[in-house]
């Protein structure tokens, strides 16, 4: 009796599936990597694309969220035997977890966050982002800010995607510098060691409220936390000593949007459009465009940005907004290099 | 535990009503009314119920519905079910280790250097002498507790939660370092073991997808040992006597103190083989963050497997099988696999509070009949 109202109640459930699958012919799938897809930018960011290609183009979105590394093969497998269109990886560390499922099944199509491969691989196409433009400006705009003359920057694990956010911000203060004739000092990231302060995860909150704290403590008003979700553990003790006395700046996405309790404590964010550009893949997987290669985002075609200062506008002079203005155009027409 | 089911444990006789009540009574009613708790909890977060049958149905599907899904079952379960035997054996012992988690980071390291550091070794010699680095890394870090309590008396609990935390920052220390750290990358990973330290994947003539390892063997032996060790051995007997009444077991002649540094020993060895088995079955080299709380799970795994190897079995295999279904219960229902995790906990909880689940289930065990226990 049991037994078969389960088998039933199973086969009805079974047809229910496949109905749903079969409405849409395009399915889009995600693997995250272990900061979570409500990590509120990284993660969060990417899979935006998903849901802004199944709002535009009517396609199935699905994403696995990883706990573990050991997961990301696992993950990844699964979504092969789910009929996945085009599976998009988001994340550096899934790079080799990437490359072995694509060399294993030629025939999926794959696309990847944050990697590029050498040489390239047929099947996978890397989204990669000029993120140390907007960083110069957002690193130009700390110095500018900051009434301690000490700024502070820490990461999730040292990797050539978070690094990038660093070097440019360390850039962009010492072209203030330069220019103004300054001493803005930037603690955590020492760019010709290629040594500073990491998490060595992307997942503990607890990690950002200390390392802001840390740097708080050594002088630091203003804070570029380049963790994902971690950061928002910085942003809690901004959000307990006032923005007069520490201001974040956030990655990835406009952190002032996607973490509205502690928005006030955000200066602004360098955002990195992984939305647009997974959008992009996807439409692309769907006109049979897909190869192997790379997209780059850069501050010339928006796939990277300073976003709005929102609650702090009014405390930005006009000056540092006209001098960051006239600096965007220089990187995007080359007349500043952001990494000299 | 009344009087009389100690002796019987202790002297290996059968069980009786109440204690297998105990044994399987109890886990089995913890399963299905966490499964229906957390039912309850996706309808609180505005989920469906055809979502939520269609979840159900993804975690039977995706942990035993395919080949696929039960090599990824067993890969889950082999390195649970390997710490698990560990703790079940510390419990035995009268010993609460919190610290699997460290040993089996410690473990996983000593396994990944022995490996790529005698590459040129052939995989006959390699790969026991990669595993057994690992078990000796596990039982020397384990014993630095046993040893604290034993000499100082300083609880194991506590010893083994600080052991936990410093062996998160040496895995970081070490995979910094030159010699371990790949070269090329400035990120904290090691350098990848050759193929000859590898736990040969099983099944890839089938599908180079299937992640099943040799690590399952290693983990059958391990039971066996564990089991023999446990109930059959004098060492196995003194482990046991001391965990019921340290006092009896002293007044009989047992070494008290020797007793909790080798308990803690073994079970720091096969938690150290549990990392081995990751790294050298799964990931093929470390990284930070690679024992990813399993050592935290196993707990939960012997405490549901009620400290018995073959309980521990039924117990990693369950939690194994939860993970790989949770992933398909992502896939196809889209409900986070975080609901695994509140599965998981409520089974716990049912589990260390029996008396709740008798009060739930009141048919399902005999009532007692006067003061007898």
């Amino acid at each position: 009796m049991f037994t078969s109202s389960f088998t039933k109640l199973a086969a009805s459930l079974a047809t229910v599936l496949i109905t749903t699958s079969a409405a849409s012919a395009f399915t889009a799938c995600q693997v995250t990597d272990t900061g979570g897809i409500d990590d509120n930018s990284f993660n969060q960011t990417a899979w935006k694309g998903v849901q802004d290609a199944i709002a535009d183009f009517g396609v199935d979105g699905r994403f696995l969220e990883s706990q573990a590394e050991t997961d990301y093969e696992a993950n990844i497998n699964s979504l092969i035997e789910g009929d996945c269109d085009v599976i998009i990886t988001v994340g550096f560390l899934l790079g080799d977890a990437t490359k072995n499922a694509a060399e294993a099944n030629p025939d999926q199509r794959f696309s990847i966050v944050d990697f590029s491969y050498d040489p390239p691989l047929p099947n996978v196409l890397g989204q990669v982002y000029a993120t140390d433009e907007a960083a110069f400006l957002a690193g130009y705009l700390a110095a500018g800010m900051s009434k301690t003359g000490v700024l502070g920057t820490f990461g999730g694990i040292n990797i050539p995607p978070v690094t990038i956010f660093m070097d440019g911000f360390v850039n962009g203060v010492e072209y203030y510098n330069a220019q103004n004739d300054t001493a803005v000092t930037v603690l955590g990231w020492d760019t010709q060691t290629r040594e500073g302060l990491f998490t060595n995860n992307f997942e503990s909150l607890d990690d950002g409220r200390a390392y802001a704290q840390n740097l708080y403590d050594e002088g630091a008003d203003i804070v570029l936390p380049v963790a994902g979700p971690v950061g928002l553990g910085s942003a809690a003790l901004a959000d307990e000593l006032g923005t007069d006395q520490l201001m974040i700046i956030g990655v990835d996405a406009d952190l002032y949007a996607t973490d509205p309790e502690k928005g006030h404590v955000y200066l602004t964010s360098i955002t990195k459009r992984m939305d647009a550009t997974v959008r992009q893949v996807i439409e692309m997987a769907m006109n049979d465009q897909l190869e192997g290669g790379l997209i780059v985002g850069s501050l010339e075609n928006g796939g990277v940005d300073l976003a709005p200062f929102h609650d702090l506008d009014s405390a930005v002079p006009d000056a540092l907004k006209a001098e960051l203005a006239d600096i965007r155009a220089a990187i995007i027409d080359g007349s500043i290099s952001v990494s000299p | 535990m009344t009087e009389r089911t100690m002796q019987n444990l202790l002297q290996g006789k059968a069980l009786g009503r109440t204690e297998i009540e105990d044994l399987v009574v109890v886990p089995l009613f913890a399963v299905i009314v966490a499964l229906i708790l957390g039912a309850v909890t996706m309808l609180a977060t505005n989920i469906d119920l055809p979502t939520i049958g269609r979840s159900y149905v993804a975690l039977l599907e995706g942990s035993l519905g395919s080949l696929n899904a039960v090599s990824e079952t067993l890969t889950a379960a082999a390195p649970l079910i390997l710490a698990g035997l560990g703790l079940a054996l510390g419990f035995r012992a009268g010993l609460f280790n919190i610290g699997a988690e460290g040993q089996i980071v410690i473990g996983g390291l000593a396994a990944v250097v022995t490996g790529f550091s005698f590459a040129y070794l052939p995989s006959i010699i390699l790969l026991p002498l990669s595993l057994f680095a690992g078990a000796l890394a596990g039982a020397l870090y384990a014993s630095i507790a046993g040893w604290l309590r034993a000499a100082t008396g300083a609880h194991e609990v506590i010893s083994t939660i600080m052991l936990n935390l410093i062996s998160y920052r040496l895995l970081d220390y070490f995979l910094s370092l030159p010699y371990v750290q790949q070269t090329g990358r400035a990120d904290p990973i090691s350098k990848s073991v050759p193929e000859a330290a590898e736990l040969p994947r099983l099944l890839t003539a089938i599908d180079p997808n299937l992640r099943v390892h040799a690590g399952i063997f290693l983990m059958l032996i391990m039971v066996g040992l564990v089991y023999w060790l446990l109930f059959r051995s004098k060492l196995g007997f003194e482990f046991r006597a001391s965990g019921e009444n340290p006092k009896a077991a002293r007044f009989a002649g047992m070494h008290s103190g020797i007793i909790i540094v080798a308990a803690m020993a073994t079970a720091g060895a096969l938690a150290g083989l549990a990392g081995a088995n990751q790294v050298l079955g799964v990931l093929g080299r470390a990284t930070p963050g690679f024992s990813a709380g399993l050592g935290f799970d196993a707990i939960a795994v012997a405490l549901l497997g009620r400290s018995h190897p073959v309980g521990v079995v039924f117990a990693g295999l369950l939690f194994g099988a939860l993970e790989a279904g949770g992933r398909q219960m992502q896939v196809d229902a889209g409900v986070s696999i975080d609901l695994i995790g509140i599965i998981q906990a409520l089974i716990i909880i049912f589990i260390a509070a029996p008396l709740l689940v008798r009060a739930i289930f009141p048919w399902g065990f005999r009532r007692k009949k006067g003061g007898v226990s």
